[in-house]
């Protein structure tokens, strides 16, 4: 563990433990809400955004790709609330109608417009490209304290951590509200707490999270731990505040062990060449995720559900 | 002759004629079999399946090429990507009826995991072969550029054969996805319903994988059957709507693909059905927005007016600025918030009515009539003149 | 109104009712309240006066609107048209003075919560984002525990409650509000005898301290032993009053029309004619 390791791993794992807990923390909320689809919609309208974005803006600077993101998970957003009300449909329904217009539109805009020459494919924005993140300044672990190196760290980093900061705050802001409106929207309604516009900032805190995410490690990650790590994680315990501590453990677990297997796991099976990083974080997040459905503690059904009873 | 209408009419080569042809019985089969799923309020299993398709594809290639076969023979990566779908389909309903976790997360979960371990694969592949590309990425958003024959044959003869399928299934799935216990009262094996439906399904996905692709043929399944609720209140009549457009969809969009180059043929065949939809969701008469709009102000209307009207005739101060705004606007009421003489009348037959309403509620005791004492049911919709001027006797002897 | 008022409403709407006798503001008036899911209304411009320090029951047949009244005036749906006042004060100036009790189905009891957390939620006007939960706010969620007999209960899962006691959690949430309103939604649906007695219990404390109660009522039966008022709703309000006088043979009957036996109601021991 020395100054290749710095310089070729560290970046990257770090990336992928933030992008993992930035949208595990939000899943949380989502999955008691049964809600936890949203993240796959936010995930798949992000292409339609960034092509967008360079379309007006004509470059693929990060901000305004980010900015288009966003733009687009809260159309989205907005779109499948609209459509369930207003053509009352049923919410899986009408979530599965926008987000497959929206990503046929990216698409067909992408093929469209002359994109040769610029890093910008609909493979690369499902996969991510977590390997190349890597420090190329860094000589070893001294260069956490040499400013000519941090300098060169990869801007994704910042970027994540900043994104990441921001849902850590926010949840630990509206805690009470967010688990309020969760377990009891009626109640919550009656004693004046702004329901509609919770739900709303979940979701674009989730969208937030999704885009910065995704801007490092690509979309299959993005769904894959808004929903895996929190679904483990309610199989733990019986405890809110606690599931939400095991989704964070088991977000990072995912993303360090899928790095560490898609770095060196081929080399066990006499293969040379590194398999998709995103794509093994999302496979292990699913091992871990089956583990707990067979033998975690808390893995079966306490209470009645909502109507039920 | 431009190259659009020469798609259009099936004079462009014998490959896209038959890929033309495919993607519209495929479009239908979607359409019918989807309105089930959509009607069972189970629309995204299906994109859980979907996109569990791709390490089915990614195994049978490694396993054709292991038994020194072409990795690419379409046959065989549809046969793998079935058996995955099918295993993600049976995890997402095990995870659903024995674990504490939702519908949405089993879906989510299967959906995030698969897709991700086929990316695995699909690295696994491109290494393997020797940087040869195995094409596989083009099921992702499927392509019908450069089909060979037998794959167009393939999916015109896997379409016939959903189309076909779905002719059978029609009356017990039309019968357990409008009513179940009414279908199980009938003797329909309910399970057997949903899992030749969810077979069905997964036939189409696996058909799909190559014409529109894995990511966007759940938008075949579910957009024709959410447009077709628009137009119909049947669930008969809703099957055969959401494959009419479905299947107008598949042909009308592999058509524009053919004839131009640079359009994908899968995002145009949704954005096509997505068109649709948006027009359906405005202005179809029966259940769109706009026309739900126009009843909602009509309906508010007639509740503010009733009531203003009751205000009046019982000389109680009218506070609601829409009743007020309405009241006079109609020029029932003047500025100063009096009545008018027409208002005057007007209160008089609202409280009439009320009045008729009551003794008939006191007279007929019975819960089919009077349970439409809703204050804006005309009393003359529910009671013949003769019975109502019995009411009015009634009320007159009442009053002496 | 009485048929003589309605007769010169009938002339030509130039009467002029009798001024109401000015009493005590009442602890929630709702007039005009009409609702409707789609084209037809759930309830039409219902007005009604809940007493202050009464209990009050709602009645009426499925369907009538019983539970969408109550939801309606706490803005839970969204109404055509109405007002609500809560001791003579909007809506969202009065918010802090009164208690919802849900319909138990109404959650996920499979959330992971504990039965203290929940009571705690009814403090979450007082404690705001971030203020420090203290001594004293847990000991008026236990206090509350208490009242409705599960002190012993406060760290157990939600989800290993009897639907009595989900009911009983529901209304001790309620009691640590400290409200001056309690409106309940069929608090004795499906629960057992003691937890029945338990509540009713509860609610009469609740009067004697000058509180006011409204609940949703189903069982006729018990109407004239735990209510001192009813309002008897099939989509209008048909009847309002003391029970005495507002719950009689003929209001039931207009209120449930052919729902209701006769026989049912002869069992109620009621004045007035069938």
């Amino acid at each position: 563990m020395g100054a290749e390791f710095v310089q070729l791993s560290l970046t990257p794992i770090l990336i992928g433990v933030l992008a993992s807990i930035a949208c595990a923390l939000p899943g949380n909320f989502l999955l008691m809400r049964r809600q936890a689809l949203i993240g796959d919609a936010i995930s798949h309208v992000v292409l339609p955004g960034i092509v967008l974005a360079f379309l007006v803006s004509g470059t693929i600077a990060a901000v305004p790709m980010l900015l288009g993101a966003g733009a687009a998970a809260v159309i989205a957003v907005a779109l499948i609330e609209a459509i369930k009300r207003l053509g009352r449909i049923e919410a899986g329904a009408a979530m599965g109608v926008v987000f497959t217009t929206l990503f046929a539109g990216g698409v067909l805009m992408l093929e469209r417009t002359d994109t040769s020459g610029v890093h910008l494919d609909v493979e690369h924005a499902l996969m991510g490209s977590l390997e190349s993140l890597i420090w190329l300044e860094a000589d070893g672990w001294a260069s956490l304290t040499d400013p000519a190196a941090l300098a060169g760290l990869p801007p994704e980093l910042g970027r994540i951590a900043i994104a990441c900061l921001i849902v850590v705050v926010l949840t630990w802001l509206f805690w009470r509200p967010l688990v309020l409106t969760t377990f009891d929207e009626g109640f919550a309604r009656t004693i004046g707490l702004p329901v509609a516009a919770i739900g709303f900032g979940l979701v674009v805190a989730a969208a937030v999270a999704a885009v910065a995410a995704f801007d490092a490690v690509g979309s299959i990650i993005v769904i894959a731990m808004f929903i895996c790590p929190p679904a483990a994680a309610r199989l733990m315990t019986d405890r809110f505040g606690v599931q939400v501590a095991w989704s964070i453990a088991f977000a990072t677990l995912s993303a360090i062990v899928g790095y560490v297997f898609a770095g060196y796991g081929p080399l066990w099976f006499g293969l040379y060449d590194a398999v998709s990083a995103a794509g093994m974080i999302a496979t292990v997040s699913g091992v871990i995720l089956a583990l707990a459905c067979l033998f975690a503690p808390r893995r079966r059904r306490l209470g009645e559900g909502r109507g039920s009873a | 002759m431009t190259p659009l209408f020469q798609a259009l009419t099936l004079q462009l080569g014998y490959n896209a004629t038959l890929v033309a042809i495919g993607a519209m019985l495929l479009g239908v089969a979607a359409g019918a079999s989807g309105s089930f799923m959509v009607l069972r309020k189970r629309a995204l299993v299906s994109d859980a399946m979907a996109h569990a398709t791709l390490p089915g594809v990614g195994l049978a290639f490694i396993v054709m090429v292991a038994l020194g076969g072409d990795g690419r023979n379409l046959a065989g990566l549809l046969a793998g990507s079935a058996i995955s779908a099918g295993i993600g389909l049976l995890i997402v309903d095990w995870m659903t009826a024995r674990t504490r976790l939702g519908e949405d997360a089993a879906i989510g979960a299967v959906l995030s995991v698969f897709f991700g371990f086929g990316i695995v694969l699909l690295t696994v592949i491109q290494t393997m072969s020797g940087g040869r590309q195995a094409g596989l990425e083009s099921f992702l958003l499927g392509s019908t550029a450069g089909m060979l024959l037998a794959d167009a044959l393939t999916i015109a003869v896997g379409g016939a054969l959903s189309v076909a399928a779905v002719w059978i299934l029609r009356r017990p799935m039309t019968l357990v996805a409008f009513d179940e216990g009414y279908a199980r009262s009938l003797g329909v094996n309910v399970r057997l319903t949903d899992l030749m439906m969810m077979g069905l399904v997964l036939a189409v996905t696996v058909i799909g994988l190559k014409i529109v692709g894995l990511i966007l043929i759940v938008a075949l399944l579910i957009v024709p059957a959410v447009t077709a609720r628009f137009w119909t209140e049947r669930s008969a009549s809703l099957i055969w709507i959401s494959g009419a457009i479905g299947g107008l969809s598949g042909f009308a969009g592999s058509a524009m693909s053919a004839a131009y180059a640079d359009v994908p043929t899968g995002p145009v065949i949704v954005l096509f059905a997505a068109a649709l939809f948006v027009l359906s969701l405005l202005f179809a008469p029966l259940r769109g927005v706009v026309g739900a709009l126009i009843r909602h102000r009509r309906f508010q209307a007639r509740v503010h007016r009733r009531q203003g009207l009751l205000a009046l005739a019982r000389s109680e101060p009218i506070h609601d600025p829409v009743t007020l705004r309405l009241l006079r606007s109609e020029g029932l009421i003047r500025a100063d918030g009096v009545a008018t003489e027409a208002g005057q009348d007007a209160a008089a037959r609202a409280v009439r009515d009320e009045w008729r309403w009551e003794v008939a509620r006191t007279r007929h005791k019975d819960t089919a009539l009077t349970g439409r004492y809703d204050g804006l049911t005309p009393i003359e919709s529910v009671f013949t003149p003769d019975e109502i001027a019995g009411f009015d006797r009634l009320i007159a002897e009442g009053q002496t | 109104m009485t048929p003589a008022e309605l007769k010169l409403a009938a002339d030509g709407g130039r009467a002029v009712a009798p001024e109401a006798k000015p009493g005590p503001v009442a602890a929630m008036s709702l007039r005009g309240m009409t609702v409707s899911y789609g084209e037809k209304p759930a309830i039409f411009s219902v007005d009604a006066d809940f007493e202050q320090g009464a209990m009050t029951a709602i009645i009426g047949p499925n369907g009538a609107g019983k539970s969408t009244l109550l939801k309606a005036a706490l803005d839970i749906v969204p109404r055509v048209s109405g007002e609500v006042r809560v001791h003579g004060q909007p809506l969202e100036r009065a918010r802090g003075r009164m208690a919802y009790v849900p319909q138990r189905a109404s959650v996920d009891w499979d959330f992971p919560t504990r039965v203290i957390d929940v009571v705690m939620m009814g403090l979450y006007r007082e404690l705001g984002l971030l203020g420090r939960i203290r001594g004293h706010h847990r000991d008026a969620a236990q206090d509350a525990l208490d009242r409705v007999g599960m002190a012993d209960f406060a760290h157990r899962q939600i989800g290993q409650l009897s639907g009595g006691q989900q009911q009983r959690v529901f209304l001790a949430r309620a009691l640590a509000q400290a409200a001056d309103l309690y409106l309940l939604d069929e608090p004795f649906a499906g629960v057992d005898a003691a937890t029945e007695a338990a509540i009713i219990d509860v609610l009469k404390t609740l009067k004697t301290e000058g509180k006011s109660v409204v609940a949703v009522h189903h069982d006729l039966t018990t109407v004239q032993s735990y209510f001192d008022r009813v309002l008897l709703l099939n989509v209008r309000r048909i009847a309002e009053g003391p029970v005495r006088t507002a719950f009689t043979s003929d209001t039931l009957a207009a209120t449930y029309g052919g729902r209701l036996a006769a026989a049912q109601i002869e069992q109620l021991e009621l004045g007035g004619a069938v």
